[in-house]
């Protein structure tokens, strides 16, 4: 299996409940000033997790038995508003690999795939359950499994699903996308020459 | 069947169809910005790769820039490695830049109309989810992440799903003191912040057509934050009038026969949409958000609703909602003190809405309590302003007059809310912790509300002035 396939993934998860998350609450946009990703994990959930003179607040992110988690579970419509790489990659840098939820916002998802980052979407009676059932006992390991579309818990196993563009690219390592976009510059070329705007009507 | 002007402009700009259901789409139109291009050149320099169209890709700094000084180097030292960051990567790369001070630099979504660069029938992407303004001219245009703006870079192309098309068709017309913003805040009101995920929304009907292309910019600046990553609305008169003459329109018979183009690439009479939904503009008022996302809005006169007056789905949300926001379900919008007014961003800071504020403030005083600022959407936008005499008529009456950028909407430069400030904001994102005070709030209304809100130092209905 190449290092890229995202066949499988076994690890704890964390739950943050909450619709319409938005991506600056995800990452503030104070930790987007600089012009490399590293580091912005620094800053996730960052005015959810520390109140303004630093002290820590009640948030899952700062809960030690979620330490270890490599699996977010989520609400609906996470991830809307700005189409910051910053909030994935945020969420990437510390730790999460893969997303679970009842649904995404667009460009957060894309951006997610864009980092081999599965982003699953589970109905709303699954995602009640497993979120009960983590916060109940969050050692146990989930097991996401992108070829049969299941996560197995302590609770049995849950249907989950994504578009099948994405889950293919994810399956087979290509979700690069950069090498199969360049490997059309003919095709590329020919688009633009039929389009009269390209070269001034 | 007819075809929609979607369905023409994204099939006519397929490379190929790729494996798994996604599209390779070409993109007419790459606008790029400090903050989400430099690790884009990065990952382009690391994969050993140069950019395939410069001449397809224009930049302009928005994000971080200062809107009081704004001499080099900028005081933040990050700031100042961002904005050389672009003005190298775009000088090695020979991508046209609209520098501070050019005469053409300003917010990227402002510029792109302005100078003719964004031409109805192209596809448009730009690393900012308020790329949907483009959509204004009949062009498909959505904001992308860095990666995407890497692949751009790269081939010009980006994969994509093809989303389902929604028709919103607005009968009527909007009453005297309402404007596209109110028009915008009470459909995403309406269809839900996240209504709109999976499709573009097309904006038509009369009171559609009879907005100036300066509004059709504000009513596609917010279709994201309804969920839909595209929204547009097909090229007519007021489209081909606005573009004649700019720098980057065609010129001349090329203008004419960019025209007869134009006029093809509108939705046919006939065109299949998945689904349609029809709004009344003469039942909208002046729109005021109450909570903490944009589709949490009601009419000025209106209470904030309570609990009970939501769906279940709705509650959760309102809850935290009254908490952040320190209001009550069943109390009045109007009368809500602020602290601070802001004018300016990609959704409203053009010069008709400058006019409009203007029109409001003019020969009166801004509250004591008030801290007000105009931020015009470009340097060009600004010199015009300044022409008609109206950074008088704001200096006047109180508020601060301002260097184009992006300023207090997004807490990326100096311009931020301290503490539990209350702002009326011309803004797009009432979002916690948005305009940079991790407990700031944001009330988002039309200019000319917010210039009210700045003199009565509460939130109030402007038809009252303007009567």
């Amino acid at each position: 299996m190449s290092s890229l396939e995202r066949k499988s993934h076994r690890g704890q998860a964390v739950v943050v409940r909450g619709y319409d998350i938005d991506t600056d609450r995800i990452i503030p946009a104070r930790f987007m000033g600089r012009i490399t990703f590293a580091g912005i994990e620094e800053g996730v959930f960052a005015d959810v997790r520390r109140a303004p003179d630093g002290s820590p607040k009640d948030h899952p992110f700062n809960e030690e038995r979620f330490q270890n988690a490599s699996i977010l579970i989520v609400n609906k419509n996470f991830g809307c508003g700005s189409s910051r790489e910053h909030a994935p990659q945020a969420l990437n840098r510390w730790g999460i690999q893969v997303l679970i939820g009842e649904s995404f916002a667009e460009i957060f998802f894309g951006n997610c795939v864009a980092l081999g980052m599965p982003a699953l979407t589970a109905s709303e009676s699954d995602i009640a359950s497993l979120m009960d059932s983590v916060e109940l006992d969050a050692d146990q390991e989930i097991v996401i499994d992108l070829e049969s579309m299941t996560a197995t818990s302590k609770l049995g196993q849950i249907a989950v699903s994504m578009p099948e563009g994405p889950r293919s690219q994810l399956l087979d390592g290509s979700w690069n996308g950069l090498h199969t976009l360049l490997s059309a510059r003919e095709e590329i070329r020919a688009t633009a020459n039929r389009l009269p705007y390209v070269d001034g009507f | 069947m007819g075809r929609s002007l979607f369905d023409k402009v994204w099939d006519m700009h397929t490379v190929r169809e790729l494996p798994g259901g996604q599209t390779q789409l070409f993109i007419g139109l790459h606008l790029i910005h400090e903050v989400t291009s430099p690790q884009g050149f990065q990952m382009l320099r690391e994969a050993g790769l140069e950019v395939l169209r410069p001449d397809r890709t224009f930049a302009t700094p928005d994000h971080i820039i200062p809107t009081d000084s704004r001499t080099r180097p900028l005081q933040i030292s990050e700031a100042e490695e961002m904005l050389s960051a672009l003005e190298t990567n775009t000088e090695q790369s020979g991508i046209q830049l609209f520098g501070v001070g050019s005469g053409d630099q300003g917010i990227v979504h402002v510029i792109g109309p302005e100078l003719g660069l964004t031409q109805p029938g192209m596809t448009i992407a730009c690393g900012d989810s308020h790329t949907s303004t483009h959509g204004a001219f009949g062009s498909i245009a959505f904001g992308i992440g860095t990666t995407q703006v890497r692949d751009v870079l790269a081939t010009q192309c980006l994969a994509l799903a093809r989303p389902r098309v929604r028709r919103i068709h607005v009968n009527g017309e909007l009453s005297p003191g309402v404007y596209a913003k109110d028009l915008i805040l009470h459909i995403i009101r309406t269809l839900g912040v996240k209504g709109g995920v999976g499709h573009a929304y097309e904006f038509a009907g009369p009171a559609v057509e009879a907005l100036s292309m300066e509004a059709r910019l504000t009513l596609c600046n917010m279709a994201i934050e309804g969920g839909a990553r595209v929204g547009y609305i097909n090229p007519d008169q007021v489209t081909f009038d606005y573009l004649k003459g700019r720098r980057y329109a065609p010129q001349g018979e090329a203008f004419e026969r960019a025209v007869a183009w134009w006029k093809n690439v509108a939705s046919d009479p006939d065109a299949e949409f998945a689904d349609q939904v029809e709004l009344d503009a003469g039942s909208i008022a002046p729109t005021v958000t109450w909570g903490i996302n944009p589709g949490q809005a009601i009419g000025v006169n209106e209470p904030v609703p309570r609990l009970s007056d939501l769906p279940d789905e709705d509650r959760g949300t309102a809850e935290e909602a009254f908490g952040y926001m320190e209001l009550n379900g069943g109390q009045p919008i109007a009368g809500v003190p602020i602290d601070v007014a802001f004018i300016g961003s990609c959704t409203n800071s053009r010069i008709s809405d400058l006019r409009e504020a203007a029109r409001v403030a003019r020969g009166r005083r801004v509250a004591p309590s008030v801290r007000a600022l105009v931020v015009p959407g470009s340097e060009k936008i600004k010199i015009q302003a300044e022409e008609e005499g109206l950074d008088e008529v704001f200096r006047e009456a109180g508020f601060e007059w301002r260097e184009a950028g992006c300023s207090m909407c997004l807490a990326m430069n100096p311009d931020k809310l301290v503490g539990r400030e209350v702002c009326a904001s011309s803004s797009n994102r009432n979002f916690k912790g948005r305009q940079g005070s991790p407990a700031g709030r944001t009330l988002l209304m039309s200019p000319a509300m917010v210039a009210e809100a700045a003199i009565r130092g509460a939130v109030a209905d402007v038809r009252e002035t303007l009567h």
